[in-house]
């Protein structure tokens, strides 16, 4: 926390009451408020402790307020992993602050710890003086000794650099629903809801859309509903009238660019951007998938928006998933399938066919941790080499890799653009980071959104008047896309090679060479954006450049460099095949190129077999998003050789 | 529009088709002798019939002797990868109910490599007409056993005999909650024109087990339904709402067990000769006769439709959906879902 402002004995509105203007019938606060520009708050318990609700509601509450804000769920794969456990521990982080955020921050202020097991597994990660918060009711002797704790950390001076709040969380939940008639172990559910509203009143979130929320998802259950909003506003008052919260702090709304906002999570701006693509080209989008995590969330959402004429097909298996969306393509759909790493290995075959017959289709890759099963749940951006290589023969297919969850719509559009225009399959790259992290979104007028054009063919394309389906556009090397039900353009296409132009099957030797390299050629032609360099000066020496979700924690760590006066250069590719015009350039005019990844280095090896380039590679494949300081650390590093060699001159 | 019920959504052919306007300029490259040229001159002779336009048919296949087909029709095709024809067609025939979608498969490509596949395309009965063209041997890669080989097969891959029991694709079908199941034979084009027709005419997937001769690498694996001296023995020729018999012989359910058996048809039992019915609700009987076949010596192969019956088709289902969607939910408006609900304004 910086710039702190003491606003001590101030009243101040209550829970309704964002920009410090009581709102109607609220409380009036009586505690003093501190201002303070940006938070991280980190909420943890039990994976049944409905951490990852709670998590969902505060970022709503804040990002209705206004706040800029940036998150990172963590949770395991089990779903209820054995309970009191430490791989059984969920979090959610929250950065939000009243400037422009980048990513869900390095180390949380304020850490809300539901048991023992969450308390240890996330102490690690606190700076001192950071306040926790932890139900006391769940630290018994069972509990402590089930995650090796030998003596209460509440008790033995361990947590003496923090500032703890010892709150009986359970017991308080109790007391404020023992009218509510409700039993002992449902009661005690709503605990989350309690911890929820002591925070927002710490932190001054606007409460009436968690009511309305609560209300609404449990509108088949009026108790259970009722239960949690009055756990949800006694933990609010707790913290308004407990002598253990001193103070308040406020955040004040940030001041983003104009615009109509709202909070979005990767994976359901990947999901209104298909639609958005689908739209703007006219073509229905049709969705094969199999289930899979952490992808399943937009065959989820898809299946929802039927009235745009979406189609979505629960498939048997990966396969199936791609095989029914290229099928699709070849009728005149948006073909799309979603998956994550094992469902692209399951896929590369069919890609290799999509490769063959030159079909638009759209291969949506959720990357999670690897290899084989890896980490489900966790964050990871090792698919890049099997998105780039991991079919047979010579395949090249276009990826596109947003870097931030927004961005995830922009990058099904632009996918969408490059499969149909170019008639290819085009690997789009997110990650379970993007996926699940969420941060506002300025909401774009249709009317700006590009506009994809099918080209279908219509009629004949020799002077013969026949219709060959492999005579390409000379510009774009692309081959008509004629649907069946065009009348005279009744043709066979498949994955054995073709004649040039004819497309009839061929074993020549020179045809499949040439068939080859123009293949290859119309992936390299792809018209894609110059990647941009951040330089403000133009006097740094080092450049850092990076791919997909790592762009918040480089940019952050690119501020902090420079706010400490270093001198480095930033550029982030969104493109990784073909890669921008301009990349080489860009490359060849620092004497140092820094490339941190979420892998062992599969950009910086693409880089350097490209551009013979020196580039180093800063790697961490520990399933979550570097952090800012540390990446900092790295590029302070690299400035300080370049400052070393110089002194040696 | 069409009169077979099934392509009613299809648009229906301007003027009389003929054989010839199905036939592709591409030289056929099936071994000379080879049971694919009688399905593809029955196909081909029989696609008129149908009455719709050519360029709203599509055929797709798999990888396999059988695959090549779709070259050698002058409509749409797919000529796709091994075992996966079932899963694209889907997608096709899912998108676009103005088409006839036909998948061409063989032993291999639909039992072994692409078995998921085809159980899951007849469970959810979308409309497609599958034609399995088996061999019983694997034809492309030069001889190994297929799925459906009997037990002890001698081949390349296995030279001290086959160990693994085969299946028997119409019973795997029925098993796989199909609505349509029928067998014929590559050399009686008259039968495999009507079961073609009767598939056709059939609403969801229908699958069509085609007994085909592959000369090269396992001749003869169906002369014995052939042999004009022993076939009416072997052969029993199904049709819905006749009594089940051949030569002088009968199917009849043993009334202990329920059980099918086959006996000789006499004055006294033969009004306890079993009646075909192709729509029984259950489809315990066609399973039945799907197994009165002897693995070894294929006497007593039914073949015609075991199984016809209506169930919902999946496309139709799908379109369903949408339209619904539509008319509880209005037309998509992309602005709305953009903007979603909880939104702020920074000025």
């Amino acid at each position: 926390m910086t710039s702190e402002v003491d606003q001590a004995e101030t009243a101040s509105g209550g829970p309704d009451a964002p920009n410090g203007r009581p709102a109607p019938g609220a409380p009036r606060r009586v505690k003093p408020i501190r201002r303070v520009d940006r938070v991280i708050i980190r909420f943890a318990g039990d994976s049944g402790d409905g951490m990852q609700l709670t998590g969902d509601r505060f970022t709503s509450e804040t990002a209705s307020f206004g706040n800029d804000l940036s998150t990172l769920p963590n949770f395991p794969a089990e779903i209820r992993a054995p309970q009191g456990t430490l791989p059984g521990v969920s979090s959610f982080q929250l950065h939000f602050a009243d400037h422009d955020i980048l990513t869900p921050g390095d180390a949380p202020n304020v850490l809300v710890a539901m048991n023992p097991a969450a308390l240890k597994a996330n102490l690690p990660d606190l700076p001192k003086g950071a306040e926790i918060i932890v139900d006391t009711d769940e630290f018994t002797k069972r509990a402590l000794a089930k995650v090796g704790y030998a003596a209460d950390p509440l008790g033995d001076g361990s947590l003496d650099g923090f500032h703890l709040h010892k709150v009986p969380l359970t017991t308080l939940t109790l007391e404020a629903l023992k009218e509510s008639g409700l039993a002992r172990k449902d009661a005690e559910r709503a605990k989350n809801m309690f911890a929820l509203g002591l925070l927002s009143w710490m932190y001054h979130r606007p409460t009436k859309g968690t009511e309305s929320f609560l209300r609404t998802k449990f509108a088949k259950k009026p108790a259970i509903a009722e239960a949690n909003v009055l756990a949800f506003k006694a933990g609010w008052n707790f913290g308004e009238t407990t002598e253990d919260f001193a103070v308040s702090y406020e955040v004040p709304p940030a001041k983003l660019p104009p615009g109509t906002y709202r909070n979005i999570s990767g994976n359901l701006a990947l999901s209104y951007g298909l639609i958005a693509a689908s739209q703007r080209s006219g073509l229905p989008l049709f969705l094969g998938s199999y289930p899979i995590t952490p992808a399943s969330d937009i065959l989820h959402e898809l299946s929802k928006h039927k009235n745009f004429g979406v189609r979505t097909f629960q498939a048997e298996d990966e396969i199936a998933g791609i095989g029914a969306a290229l099928g699709a393509a070849f009728g005149g759909s948006l073909g799309v399938t979603t998956t994550s790493g094992p469902g692209v290995a399951l896929k590369s075959e069919t890609i290799g066919l999509a490769v063959s017959l030159e079909l638009p289709l759209l291969v949506v890759d959720i990357q999670r941790g690897g290899p084989s099963t890896g980490l489900p749940t966790k964050t990871e951006q090792a698919d890049l080499l099997q998105a780039m290589f991991g079919r047979n023969g010579e395949a090249p297919v276009p990826i596109v890799a947003p870097a931030t969850p927004a961005e995830c719509f922009e990058a099904a559009l632009e996918a969408a653009r490059i499969a149909v225009t170019y008639r290819t399959p085009v690997l789009l790259l997110s990650d379970g980071y993007l996926a699940n992290g969420s941060e506002p979104w300025r909401i774009p007028q249709v009317a700006e959104l590009p506009v994809i054009e099918p080209d279908f063919a219509t009629g004949p394309n020799t002077p013969e008047g026949e219709f060959w389906p492999y005579k390409r556009d000379p510009q774009t090397l692309a081959r008509p896309w004629a649907v069946p039900g065009t009348a005279g353009l009744e043709h066979r296409i498949g994955g054995i090679e073709k004649q040039d132009g004819t497309g009839n099957i061929s074993y020549d030797p020179a045809n499949h060479d040439l068939m080859v390299r123009t293949r290859q050629a119309k992936v390299d032609g792809i018209e894609v954006r110059p990647i941009e360099v951040d330089d403000p000066d133009g006097e740094a020496e080092v450049l850092v450049i990076g791919w997909g979700s790592t762009y918040g924690p480089i940019t952050a760590a690119v501020r902090r460099v420079r706010a400490d006066g270093g001198k480095v250069a930033q550029a982030h590719l969104r493109n990784l095949n073909p890669f921008p015009a301009n990349l080489g350039t860009v490359l060849g005019s620092y004497d140092k190129v820094i490339v941190p990844e979420m892998n062992l280095g599969q950009l910086a090896l693409l880089l350097r077999a490209k551009y013979l380039v020196d580039a180093q590679s800063y790697n961490q494949v520990r399933g979550l998003p570097f952090k800012a300081a540390q990446l900092a650390d790295v590029l302070w590093a690299a400035i300080g050789t370049l400052d070393g060699s110089d002194d040696d001159e | 529009m069409s009169e077979f019920r099934s392509l009613s959504l299809v648009p229906k052919a301007d003027a009389l088709q003929s054989a010839k306007d199905f036939k592709t300029d591409q030289e056929v490259r099936w071994c000379p002798g080879c049971g694919d040229y009688a399905i593809l001159a029955a196909v081909q002779s029989f696609m008129p019939e149908l009455g719709i336009r050519r360029e709203n048919t599509v055929f797709v296949s798999g990888i396999g002797c059988s695959s090549r087909f779709p070259y050698y029709m002058n409509t749409y095709g797919v000529h796709s990868i091994h075992g996966r024809a079932p899963a694209i067609a889907t997608g096709l025939a899912a998108t676009r109910r103005d088409l006839s979608v036909w998948v061409v498969t063989g032993d291999g490509d639909a039992l072994s490599i692409g078995g998921n596949h085809l159980i899951h395309a007849l469970r959810r009965n979308v409309n497609l007409k599958i034609l399995l063209f088996n061999n019983r041997i694997y034809g492309l890669t030069k001889g190994q056993y297929s799925p459906t080989s009997e037990v002890g097969k001698i081949t390349k891959s296995t030279p001290m005999g086959s160990l693994d029991a085969p299946f028997n694709p119409v019973s795997l079908a029925l098993g796989a909650e199909a609505t349509f199941v029928a067998r014929t034979l590559d050399s009686d084009r008259k039968h495999l024109t009507s079961v073609l027709r009767a598939a056709a005419e059939h609403q969801g997937t229908a699958l069509v087990e085609i007994y085909q001769n592959c000369n090269i690498f396992n001749d003869g694996a169906f002369d014995a339904l052939k042999d004009p001296a022993g076939a009416d023995r072997a052969l029993i020729r199904l049709e819905h709402g006749q009594p089940i018999t051949f030569a002088d012989q009968g199917v009849f359910r043993d009334p202990a067990s329920g059980e099918l058996t086959v006996a000789q048809v006499t004055e006294t039992n033969q009004a306890d000769v079993l009646v075909h019915d192709a729509h029984a609700a259950s489809p315990v009987t066609a399973f039945a006769l799907s197994r009165l076949a002897d693995n070894d010596t294929l006497h007593h192969t039914p073949i015609g439709v075991l199984r016809s019956v209506e169930r919902p088709v999946y496309d139709t289902l799908m379109a369903d959906q949408l339209a619904t969607a539509v008319e509880q939910h209005g037309a998509g408006e992309l602005a709305d879902l953009l903007s979603g609900k909880d939104t702020w304004t920074v000025v």
